[in-house]
């Protein structure tokens, strides 16, 4: 077994399982998000604020970004993985990928539940 | 002393192959420091291309099987110059080596009831003769030889056995005693040639079909091992008997298993006619392969082959049906189309009988010891020297080999060898140490290829040599052709010996490779021609225009060749199995 | 004219500094030869021309080489498939270190093969016969045992070029999938357990370069798949 301590779940199995069901929130996010759009042609910014005033769509919500922070990171670390042969620059490549899902997790947390 | 590094081992393999993964798979077990040494990455060996099937009476396919009937038939398709206490080790103790193979995972196909799936193959029969055709040759596919090598190679990596794998076998160093202590090899990755020293060395190189312009061996089969025991001074039995096989694809020499026959499969000439049915009314096209080899060359010469040229004939196979096919033989499938541009489940495949089996060999006993002949004619074995294999000739194939008995032979002699060694070792082997001079004499050769400036072209050598055996010792021989042959082969010998190695670099030079190759070619040739020519009578695979009938007053024995007088001599034929009573010769009909 | 005009990878360590692509006229005669057979016209023309060969069947697997960009055996090979523009661009199999000419080092791809444990695990007493298996049971190994070990497959994986000490890579996984599915291994757990890192078998990213080269037909991408369900059925 090949030995890795900054991937994901640190186990490829849960890694591979977290990446499928990830993609399948998004893509039930997306198609939601896409048809709420296409069934309101005329949204004004009551409407919208009004949707996301629902506890059902910001817990919707809060499933899809942290979705899409594991699901970036788990590709991203792949990639970098796959392409940073020094040491150094794949940890710092980590750490800034990291750095950045963590601050927009948070920053979109506070846009859904703040004011 | 010598500036050559050494390597030392208490046995060393060399051949990469199922005989010799055999025995290196007894002694990793048994704990001896053991290399095998082999000039291909050893799933590469020829073994790797054997089709059919491995032939042991397993009971499988008739629980009543008994190994004395593969015994009787083994005898009589060699002819009857089988050693019959080694077909009888060999047909016996079979069925335990097939069960090992089983275990150790070899992926046979099965019968309903689970049990190894045993189809027909040539020669083989029940109840001594008398009870019809048997069906006594285990298979995976047709893919018995890739399947077996494959499992012995990963139970060698299970048991950790050292590997030399790309080392190339120079020659054997022997003490001043005439021991073997070892040889001289070469790493061909970084041309570095070392002195390995050994108490035990096996020699489990195959064959040399590629003495032949047209055979169904693999390029490798230079009969690297029959070389340095030829030039060591160590006599070959039987070098004479070489078998054609029937189905050779026509042009490429690529091998149709002779389980396509066994399968349904039938020959037939330009007619459409199944013209085996003439020359074998009992066993038809699964006579063994020296009686239909014979056959289809007779159809060729009186002018029923097929073609333009009427140089051939076809195996026919499409009523067998794609089902048949797909399951039993998805390899002779891909090949036909690949090298005949022939779909096999439509048309039949065009064949020709090709160079396949070296049934002569190093002269050894069951346990593989190596044996040579003292001025009394008395059998003296070699001290340090081993043989397995088709290099061996133990002999259980006598002047015709059976179709399966091939991968019992290395099996069963390959474990042999091992667990006697073992024996040996255990109870302490001490040989005097080689001398500068032993080494040196061992290194002649390698040290005569690096300093050559200049002489003919090794390929143009080589396909010369492969050209004289193939019109002087083919399917049919006759003396003057024969002597014709003889007195080329000692020209080209002298050529062979001023030719020129252009390329005298180190990193994984294949010139260099193949310029050693060319010297045990030239060793195997001289010996079959001399052998032929000699022995003079028509016998099993061995078949004279001149002496076309078998004459067992003079010539039920063994040929001995000797390399340093280039002497043909007799050996006497082992008659006196121990559990059953002898076979005696008869007339050998199918 | 039926010269064919071949360019082929040419480097020996001991002489060039670099590696260089050499140009060959092969006079075929018209004939579609195998690739093989065109090498062997070029060695006869220049004997330093490193490359192995053994069965010259498309069974030993020695000679996997990249030809006109495609993984494949030279010796089942014919000339009508892959030459274009009666030109024939030979390379060594990609990613591994080369030692000479096509003459690649595949020590790692063997390791990789080594490291799955490739052979049957089964600590049961044997019986006195053959472990029995049924045809059906017998039938999973089919597509699978078949592999020659030629890494015309490993070599065109991109995966396998990135992290070839890590991921396993297809020939190795093939085999891997062989134990797994024989109903006659009994270390199932254990063969899975080790397989569940992020690298050993999950960083196929399904490319299937690997169907597309394998010279004996098989499926690599689907024994992965298949070691991935049990994995998955094992763990949850």
């Amino acid at each position: 077994m090949v030995t890795n301590i900054t991937s994901f779940g640190r186990s490829g199995l849960s890694d591979w399982l977290m990446q499928r069901v990830s993609a399948v929130v998004l893509a039930v996010y997306t198609v939601f998000m896409v048809a709420y759009l296409l069934f309101n042609p005329d949204l004004d910014y009551y409407t919208w604020s009004g949707l996301f005033n629902q506890t059902w769509m910001r817990i919707f919500s809060l499933l899809a970004f942290i979705s899409i922070a594991a699901h970036a990171w788990i590709g991203l670390w792949t990639v970098t993985t796959d392409y940073l042969k020094s040491t150094r620059l794949r940890v710092g490549a980590q750490t800034l990928i990291i750095l950045a899902i963590f601050v927009y997790l948070v920053w979109g947390i506070q846009i859904l539940w703040g004011a | 002393m010598s500036n050559l590094r050494s390597l030392t081992f208490d046995a060393i393999i060399i051949g990469g192959g199922g005989s010799g993964l055999r025995a290196a798979l007894e002694l990793a077990k048994s704990g001896k420091k053991t290399a095998v040494l082999s000039k291909v990455f050893p799933t590469r060996s020829h073994t790797v291309s054997a089709q059919g099937g491995i032939t042991c009476a397993i009971a499988s396919a008739d629980p009543q099987d008994d190994w004395r009937w593969h015994m009787y038939d083994t005898v009589k398709g060699g002819d009857y110059i089988a050693d019959q206490d080694a077909a009888e080790y060999m047909c016996s103790e079979g069925p335990k080596a097939v069960f090992e193979l089983e275990h150790m995972g070899l992926p046979f196909s099965r019968f309903d009831n689970g049990r190894i799936y045993q189809r027909p193959f040539g020669g083989q029969s029940k109840n001594f003769g008398e009870g019809g055709q048997a069906a006594r040759t285990c298979a995976a596919a047709d893919r018995t030889g890739h399947a077996l090598l494959h499992t012995l190679y990963q139970n060698n990596l299970k048991n950790n056995t050292t590997f030399l794998n790309e080392w190339y076998a120079v020659d054997l160093v022997k003490n001043a005693n005439g021991d073997v202590v070892g040889c001289i090899a070469m790493c061909i990755e970084t041309g570095e040639v070392v002195h390995v020293k050994s108490k035990a060395t096996v020699l489990a190189t195959g064959g040399a079909g590629r003495i032949y312009a047209s055979t169904t061996n693999a390029l490798i089969n230079t009969g690297d091992g029959i070389g340095m025991a030829l030039r060591a001074g160590f006599p070959m039995q039987d070098m004479e008997m070489w078998q054609f096989h029937p189905t050779g694809i026509y042009g490429a020499g690529t091998l149709v298993t002779e389980g396509c026959r066994g399968e349904g499969g039938y020959l037939i000439n330009k007619d459409g006619e199944r013209f085996m049915e003439r020359y074998a009314p009992n066993a038809k096209d699964l006579a063994g392969r020296d009686v239909v080899a014979r056959s289809m060359v007779m159809e060729i010469l009186e002018g029923r082959g097929c073609g333009e040229k009427g140089d051939h004939v076809f195996l026919k196979l499409d009523h067998l049906g794609e089902e048949v096919l797909g399951k039993r033989l998805p390899g002779i499938v891909e090949l036909s189309k690949t090298f005949a541009h022939v779909d096999p489940a439509k048309d039949p495949i065009p064949v020709v009988p090709t160079c396949h089996y070296m049934m002569g060999g190093i002269p050894t006993n069951v346990h593989g010891q190596a044996i040579l002949q003292d001025e009394d004619g008395n059998d003296q074995i070699i001290n340090g020297l081993f043989a397995c294999g088709e290099a061996a000739c133990v002999s259980v194939h006598g002047a015709n080999r059976l179709g399966g008995n091939s991968l019992l032979d290395l099996v069963v002699f390959g474990r042999a060898a091992g667990m006697f060694i073992e024996g040996a070792l255990n109870e302490g082997i001490e040989y005097l140490d080689a001398s500068e001079s032993d080494i040196e004499s061992a290194m002649k050769r390698i040290t005569r290829w690096n300093e050559s400036e200049g002489g003919e072209s090794i390929p143009e050598l080589k396909a010369e040599l492969q050209s004289i055996m193939q019109n002087s010792f083919g399917v049919f021989r006759e003396e003057k052709n024969m002597v014709e042959g003889v007195q080329k082969l000692a020209e080209l010998r002298g050529r062979i010996a001023n030719a020129y190695l252009p390329d005298k670099s180190n990193a994984f030079n294949t010139a260099r490779v193949e310029a050693l190759e060319l010297d045990n070619l030239m060793e195997v040739a001289e010996a079959t021609a001399i052998a032929a020519l000699e022995r003079k009578e028509s016998r099993g695979a061995h078949s004279r225009y001149d002496y076309p009938d078998r004459d067992d007053v003079n010539w039920l024995k063994h040929s001995l060749y000797f390399p340093l007088t280039k002497e043909l001599k007799q050996r006497d034929v082992n008659f006196k199995p121990k559990t059953v009573d002898t076979f005696e010769p008869k007339v050998r009909t199918y | 004219m039926s010269n064919l005009q071949v360019s082929v990878y040419r480097y020996n360590p001991e002489t060039d500094s670099a590696p260089y692509m050499q140009e060959f006229q092969v006079d075929t005669k018209g004939r579609d030869l195998m690739v093989l057979d065109v090498l062997h016209l070029m060695k006869e023309q220049d004997s330093g021309l490193a490359f192995r060969r053994s069965c010259r069947e498309g069974v030993c697997g020695s000679d996997g080489m990249n030809m006109n960009g495609k993984n494949g055996l030279a010796c089942i090979t014919p000339l009508s498939d892959v030459v274009k523009n009666n030109k024939l661009t030979l390379r060594p199999l990609p990613g591994l270190p080369v030692i000479r000419d096509m003459v690649v080092d595949m020590g790692i791809f063997y390791k990789q093969y080594e490291r799955i444990q490739p052979y049957l695990q089964n600590e049961t007493p044997a019986p006195a016969i053959e472990r029995l298996q049924s045809p059906e049971e017998r039938d999973k190994l089919d597509g699978l045992y078949e592999c020659i070990l030629c890494a015309c497959c490993s070599t065109s994986c991109p995966s396998f070029w990135w992290n070839p000490d890590k991921f396993v890579g297809p020939a190795g996984l093939l085999q891997s999938y062989r134990f797994l599915a024989d109903s006659r291994d009994t270390a199932t757990r254990e063969r899975l357990t080790d397989l569940e890192d992020p690298f050993s078998v999950f960083r196929c990213r399904g490319i299937m370069n690997c169907v597309a080269v394998c010279p004996k037909g098989l499926n690599p991408t689907r024994a992965i798949g298949k070691i991935r369900e049990m994995l998955l059925a094992d763990a949850t």
